[in-house]
């Protein structure tokens, strides 16, 4: 009668089904709505109906809980869920039901073994660390994880209080307050699963499919094996373990640890976000004061970060970046087989890496040989490096490296689908080389510029077939910066923005795409800043200083290591164009600061001097006196008005975001979202903001427009806001992100 | 048993050649009574005794080619220094291939492609592998120190490189059964294959029981002519395989995995086991065979190699080269009277069994409409396998090819086919015709 029971049930189920099998209840999870199984309400529910059925069946000895997704577990909690919300104390409530849950899952009178294959998250690795033991396939796709951090949120469904007794005090600090994504290996060596089972290849069924079915069966083995205690779930600890929980077991030890922990992240995070330290407070809580103090913490703090400026922005920026990782133009007639990259610089030689590395053939050119061969080294080092952290074999990196040909002339272009030339940014070379190439390429083929700041249609004017050019602007290095800026012209084709869209998801990219003008949306939000950077510096804030501010402000790399970073002769020509374009707008600091510092070899980074010296060795940077006196020379008397510390904040925020603003008003930018999109993660603009437009939002429009009155009337039209600003400060209803 | 009535192979405008005859030494599990030799050792026993059963006068090879795949160093020609030590002329010259388990079908067929050629009428080939000892090598590091001491010209630089060298430089480079291109060993790939065709463990075992048990049968009955007696230097004459061991079920099922612990099913005894061995065979055009009075054995007919993904498809070369050899031959499975595959694992032989039978495995990774179809077990592999007679690697292929002739002689078929599996995602078959009796 009773199995007859379960299936009339589970018929009316969706989400979790389950079968017994030998005594053993199989319980496999599967969203139909969803690419991914999320830990939504309905998915809640039925997994409390079904795990209630199963307790209840005496015929059940021990259970697995499988996923029927082939390439994740469980994802995580719902967003959505948390986002509807709209009190602390709601969020707290559905932090409860999921402890709850979890309790009732740790304290099951039966086994229970989670098997997992494909990503475990969040509240999907809540979930498996409640279980009785964990199973998990070494597949690629299979991470295990608590990002909630990055969420601006913290592990919520008692993930803060099993952790630390799981994997150790300071392995789940670092799991819960980097977020990072641990793989299987290293998931079984720190005791987070039992046992790993390997991915099967081809057989009588797809690999995805029978891998999960593998897995069902070798962990409906083990949970038979706990049932029978044949199998122990305790491991024998070494020597080493036991000496770390003995020292873990003195309380000023611990002691020690938060504190150098929490020290550890207020000096990275600056104390921009509460997240961080509301991990570290359940943790510390739970250790010592026990559990019900600890779940309490963890469920109270959650509800409250999730009512927190930082964990709206960082969520807008998650669903941001999954928008932008999406094609909105159409699939592309052809697909880009062949793909010829000009120049093998550090953008060239990068984009030829992110290129091969998804085994798109590339062909990668320069002019002469000692070019090329450090452009092939670097292709080389990129993958190399990654061979070293394991993530790829050294088979795989020679089979990718085989993808790439470098040569010195134009064989076998009249293959080639896309061209991306990254050469000098100079427009009568980029003239050279759009005739140079159309001479050789095949009708089909797409010229992408890979630019800066020149503008799109400037150089597409050499072209004989301008629908055919579209700018793609990557960031350095290219094989680390997510973002991929596409610029269109108004004679772009939609075919060819479809297929660099294409290419650019193809190479991991976050793509937003914008309108053409001079340079475009991102670099035009970074010149005007930059130019008040080096304004301050003529007022005499020294370097360290003006990075130490705009740091503390949210950005992860300060102004002055950035200038050196972006290369201090790319600045003073974006900044000489882009003031020639925009005029005294753009101005502020002198272009000549950033010219004689050229002059004299101060180039950045890149050259060992910038505004910092870069020593071999010695960590500390220190600042480069030549670059100093050129300041003094060049000395300007700092406004009393407006030069504290916040003032100068915010006159460097100001104007990034008051030309971000602008970008939107003129149809530059096609939606707010695309803009915090590319200013995070092109410029890194603080991911704690969200963004210049959720920075408006949530900063107040009529705050930020009170504040650059102010500084208008010190230095004029550079901090005049621009109409868009103006009109959202008069209506606090007017709202970039709803 | 079918008469030899069906249609020959032979093809105008191609030669006939000929299997005269092929002979093997005792395969020995390594470290036993072999343990003391070196490589071409065994390889000279396997010439030897070839040239006593054939009574083929030494001057009349034109050439000899010989497989190895774990080679020791100082005989990198194994063929070579075999030869020489058998009392070959020293006017034959002789070469090593190695293809790692189908390095004497390598040799085999490159003496085939030889003949066929017209360049040479009688060619030895064979194959030999040693694993009683193996190079095991100082690391990269010590290496690159040692070789720079040659260099040093002053004592101080001398001792400025001994200075160098640290502990961890000490520690050695063994070689292991595994794929370099992956680094996963061979067993290890083995039990995901059987587990990937849904092979149990009971099936695999009853596998290896299986070839064990004809195994014995087939050495008690005799049937192993090609095994010669092997005068050890400084010890016994050796004249059995000494693997051969049927067990029981019971004791089979009592074995703990060998590879993916603890939820694997490829075991020690479900697995071929590390063997000391060679094998030689004669091949020949069919006029010259017949000029010198011989009688052939066989028809060495069609051949074929193949590859694939040596990740996730390293032991399945049979089911690719089965159809491909059967086509060539205008043959289908139903004209097969003999089958001698190797048996790597017996977890990789069915495998490639549910391979063979499933038209979706054909359909999606073959290219095919249907599915190959395997053969029918009472035809396949009746005097054991390498489970059980033991798989010195270069040495199976001569051991399979020499098996199928003189089963083909005893039971009276017409066509029999080998097929093997190699590492690297290789594999090899050959359709072999009986010689009219």
């Amino acid at each position: 009668g009773g199995s007859l029971l379960c299936l009339s049930l589970s018929a009316a189920r969706t989400h979790v089904s389950y079968e017994v099998k030998d005594n053993v209840a199989v319980v496999r999870i599967n969203d139909p709505t969803s690419k991914v199984n999320t830990l939504s309400r309905h998915m809640q529910a039925e997994m409390v109906e079904v795990m209630n059925e199963i307790w209840g069946n005496a015929a059940v000895k021990s259970a697995v809980l499988i996923s029927r997704k082939p390439g994740c577990f469980i994802a995580g909690a719902d967003i959505n869920m948390i986002q509807a919300c709209k009190t602390a104390e709601e969020v707290t409530s559905l932090s409860q039901e999921g402890q709850k849950i979890f309790d009732q899952v740790e304290k099951s009178p039966i086994p229970i073994v989670a098997a997992i294959n494909g990503s475990c998250l969040g509240g999907g690795l809540e979930f498996a660390i409640a279980c009785q033991y964990r199973i998990a396939t070494k597949s690629k796709k299979t991470i295990l994880g608590t990002p909630e951090v990055m969420l601006g949120l913290l592990p919520g469904a008692g993930g803060t209080q099993r952790l630390p007794k799981m994997v150790g005090l300071p392995a789940a600090f670092d799991m819960m307050l980097t977020g990072k994504n641990i793989r299987p290996d290293k998931a079984k060596k720190m005791g987070l699963v039992h046992q790993l089972v390997d991915p099967l290849g081809p057989g009588l069924k797809s690999p995805e499919e029978r891998t999960i079915e593998y897995l069902e069966e070798v962990a409906v083995d083990f949970a038979k094996g706990l049932a029978g205690r044949k199998v122990t779930v305790e491991k024998k600890k070494g020597l080493v373990q036991k000496i770390q929980d003995f020292v873990m077991g003195l309380p000023p030890v611990r002691k020690q640890i938060y504190k150098t922990v929490h020290s550890k992240v207020m000096k990275q995070s600056k104390g921009l976000y509460p997240a961080p330290l509301k991990i570290i407070e359940c943790i510390q809580t739970g250790i010592e004061k026990g559990n019900a103090a600890g779940y309490l913490t963890e469920s109270q703090n959650f509800g409250k970060l999730a009512m927190t400026s930082e964990s709206r922005a960082l969520i807008g920026l998650y669903h941001g970046q999954v928008t932008c990782k999406k094609n909105h133009f159409g699939k592309p007639e052809r697909d880009v087989k062949k793909l010829a990259v000009l120049g093998a610089g550090l953008m060239g030689a990068g984009i030829a890496q992110v290129t091969i590395d998804k085994g798109v053939a590339t062909i990668l050119k320069d002019t002469t040989e000692e070019g090329l061969a450090r452009g092939h080294q670097q292709v080389y080092k990129g993958l190399n490096d990654k061979t070293k952290k394991k993530s790829l074999t050294t088979f795989e990196r020679d089979g990718i490296m085989s993808l790439l040909s470098g040569q010195l002339d134009y064989r076998d272009f009249e293959n080639a689908d896309m061209v991306i030339e990254a050469v000098f940014e100079d427009l009568s070379i980029k003239h050279k080389v759009v005739k140079e190439v159309e001479a050789v390429i095949p009708p089909h083929c797409i010229f992408a510029t890979n630019t800066s700041a020149l503008p799109i249609k400037d150089i597409a004017a050499a072209s004989k077939r301008p629908e055919k050019v579209i700018g793609m602007h990557y960031f350095s290095p290219v094989d680390k910066m997510q973002l991929l800026e596409i610029i269109t012209t108004n004679k772009t084709s939609k075919d060819t923005t479809a297929s660099a869209v294409a290419v650019g998801l193809k190479q991991g990219k976050v793509i937003i795409v914008v309108g053409d003008g001079p340079g475009f949306y991102t670099t035009r939000c970074l010149a005007p800043m930059l130019a008040e950077a080096v304004r301050a510096l003529q007022e005499g804030v020294g370097p360290k200083k003006l990075d130490s501010l705009t740091t503390g402000f949210g950005f992860p790399v300060g102004a002055a290591t950035l200038a050196d970073e972006v290369g201090i002769d790319v600045a003073a020509h974006v900044a000489e164009d882009l003031g020639k374009a925009f005029g005294t707008r753009f101005g502020g600091g002198n272009v000549e600061v950033l010219k004689m510092m050229v002059q004299k070899g101060f180039k950045g980074r890149k050259s060992g001097k910038g505004c910092y010296v870069y020593g071999a060795k010695s960590k500390e940077k220190k600042v480069n006196s030549g670059a100093e006196d050129i300041l003094k020379s060049f000395k300007l008397t700092a406004p009393p008005a407006v030069s504290a510390d916040e003032d100068i904040q915010y006159r460097l925020v100001s104007r990034f975001v008051n030309e971000a603003v602008l970008c939107l008003q003129e149809g530059i930018l096609p939606d707010p979202v695309q803009g915090d999109i590319g200013a995070v993660f092109g410029l890194g603009f603080p991911p704690c903001l969200g963004g210049p437009f959720r920075f408006v939002d949530s900063h107040g429009a009529d705050k930020l427009v009170q504040k650059m009155k102010r500084f208008e009337e010190a230095y004029g039209n550079q901090f005049t806001p621009c109409q868009l600003l103006l009109d959202h400060a008069k209506d606090s209803s007017k709202r970039f992100h709803k | 048993m079918s008469a030899p009535s069906k249609k020959t192979l032979a093809k105008p405008g191609v030669k006939n050649i000929v299997l005269v005859d092929g002979v093997r030494t005792p395969f020995l599990q390594s470290g036993t009574t072999y343990a003391d030799l070196m490589p071409h050792d065994l390889a000279r026993a396997a010439l030897q005794g070839l040239l006593n059963r054939t009574g083929l006068p030494k001057d009349a090879v034109d050439y000899i080619v010989y497989g190895t795949v774990i080679q020791e160093v100082k005989t990198s020609n194994v063929a070579r220094e075999a030869a020489l030590g058998a009392g070959f002329s020293d006017k034959t010259p002789a070469h090593t291939v190695t293809m790692a388990c189908i390095s004497s079908n390598q040799a085999m067929t490159t003496a085939v492609g030889l003949i066929a050629a017209g360049q040479c009428d009688a060619v030895v080939a064979g194959g030999v592998e040693f694993m009683s000892d193996v190079p095991i090598r100082h690391s990269r590091k010590m290496r690159k120190t040692m070789l720079s001491l040659n260099k040093a010209k002053t004592l101080g630089a001398r001792l400025s490189l001994l200075g160098s060298i640290r502990l961890a430089h000490l520690s050695p480079e063994l070689p292991a059964v595994a794929e370099f291109s992956t680094a996963e060993t061979m067993g290890h790939s083995a039990d995901r294959l059987a587990a990937a065709f849904g092979v149990s463990r009971l099936e695999q075992d009853e596998f290896a029981l299986r070839s064990h048990t004809l195994a014995k049968k087939a050495q008690d009955g005799g049937m192993l002519s090609d095994v010669i007696s092997f005068k050890v230097p400084g010890r016994d004459i050796v004249s059995k395989d000494n693997g051969i061991r049927p067990a029981t079920m019971e004791q089979l099922a009592k074995l703990k995995p060998a590879f993916i612990k603890p939820h694997g099913t490829v075991t020690a005894a479900n697995s071929s086991f590390l063997t000391d061995g060679a094998s030689a065979v004669l091949i020949m055009s069919e006029e010259k065979a017949l000029a010198m009075g011989y009688k052939p054995k066989a028809y060495l007919r069609d051949f074929v190699y193949v590859s694939q993904d040596p990740k996730d498809q390293l032991l399945l070369g049979p089911t690719y080269a089965t159809p491909k050899v059967l086509e060539k031959s205008g043959l289908t499975l139903n004209d097969i009277d003999v089958f001698e595959f190797h048996e790597a694992f017996a977890g990789q032989i069915m495998a490639n069994l549910k391979a063979m039978e499933s038209d979706w495995f054909a359909q999606t990774y073959m290219g095919r409409k249907t599915k190959v179809g395997a053969p029918p077990m009472e035809k396949f592999n009746t005097w054991g396998g390498s489970l059980s007679l033991g798989h010195p690697f270069a040495a199976t292929g001569c051991r399979l090819v020499t098996t199928v002739a003189h089963r083909l002689q005893k039971e009276g078929g017409q066509y029999g086919l080998v097929a093997a599996c190699a590492a690297g995602g290789q594999g090899h078959a050959m359709v072999i015709e009986a010689y009219p009796q």
